[in-house]
């Protein structure tokens, strides 16, 4: 079936719980996630929006699937780009793994559409949200890069 | 209290991967079929490739060591993604705060200059 499809990995020395906290927690997300953070009641069919700090909504869905501190699957959309919004429901799968010392934390971005402009678009952005999540999970802090909502979008 | 020369932290022996999977140009290869069209076969990946289905491999176990590939299951076909976040926690760890927004001019001027051929 044709889609677009990304996958990124990255091990952080932590434990799932804290990671899960990360995660979801806006205390947690603001820091590492551009000053975001997300609304939902985290159970089952909740709905789940994702906040920016000038008070749109920047991504809105729905939870899927939530299994603390494994597993978390939610549909996700654009709502302020049109042209985004347009493509739909996309569909992102957080997957926690505990291996050792560290726990791999696999994050899929998918939807069923080829050559995705929402996908490419937000490909750009999860490498930095991941590489900070990891920094501050291990050291305190997130990566400059990532403190502040960039200016103009 | 280090005993004797340098012990290797384990973030450094998780770079030290990274860049022993780069230095070899085939892989490099790989991962830019990749970045291309993410998400293949071997059998896709060894397509126009002057490499061996063998080769391919062994390189793609490298590769994915270093995580800079990441295989997923779907069915019974093995897909390969490419993975960049090894790639950005390099680049930032020497990259300074204020130095971003000129580095990535420079590297827009320079693609400029060069006339995108090896965009």
């Amino acid at each position: 079936m044709p889609s677009s499809r990304f996958v990124y990995v990255t091990y952080i020395r932590t434990t799932p719980e804290k990671l899960w906290q990360a995660l979801i927690e806006p205390e947690f997300t603001s820091r590492y996630w551009a000053e975001t953070w997300q609304e939902s009641e985290w159970k089952p069919g909740a709905s789940w929006r994702l906040m920016i700090p000038d008070g749109r909504v920047g991504d809105s869905g729905e939870v899927l699937e939530i299994e603390p501190p494994r597993r978390l699957v939610l549909s996700w959309r654009n709502e302020f780009r049109p042209e985004l919004r347009a493509e739909g429901y996309s569909r992102l799968t957080y997957e926690i793994e505990k291996q050792g010392e560290s726990v791999k934390l696999t994050v899929i971005h998918e939807i069923e559409k080829p050559g995705s402009k929402f996908i490419e678009a937000v490909s750009g952005g999860w490498p930095m949200i991941l590489a900070s999540l990891k920094s501050l999970l291990e050291t305190g802090e997130p990566l400059e890069e990532t403190r502040r909502w960039p200016e103009g979008i | 209290m280090q005993p004797k020369g340098c012990i290797i932290e384990p973030v450094d022996a998780d770079m030290n991967k990274v860049f022993k999977a780069l230095a070899d140009p085939s892989r490099r290869q790989l991962l830019d079929r990749l970045h291309a069209n993410n998400g293949q076969t071997l059998g896709e990946l060894c397509e126009h490739l002057d490499m061996t289905r063998q080769a391919v491999t062994k390189h793609l176990a490298v590769l994915e060591e270093a995580n800079l590939v990441v295989p997923i299951w779907q069915g019974r076909e093995k897909l390969h993604y490419l993975n960049p976040v090894p790639i950005y926690e390099i680049a930032e760890r020497w990259i300074g705060k204020f130095e971003r927004g000129r580095l990535r001019v420079l590297a827009e001027l320079k693609k400029k200059l060069e006339g995108e051929t090896n965009a």
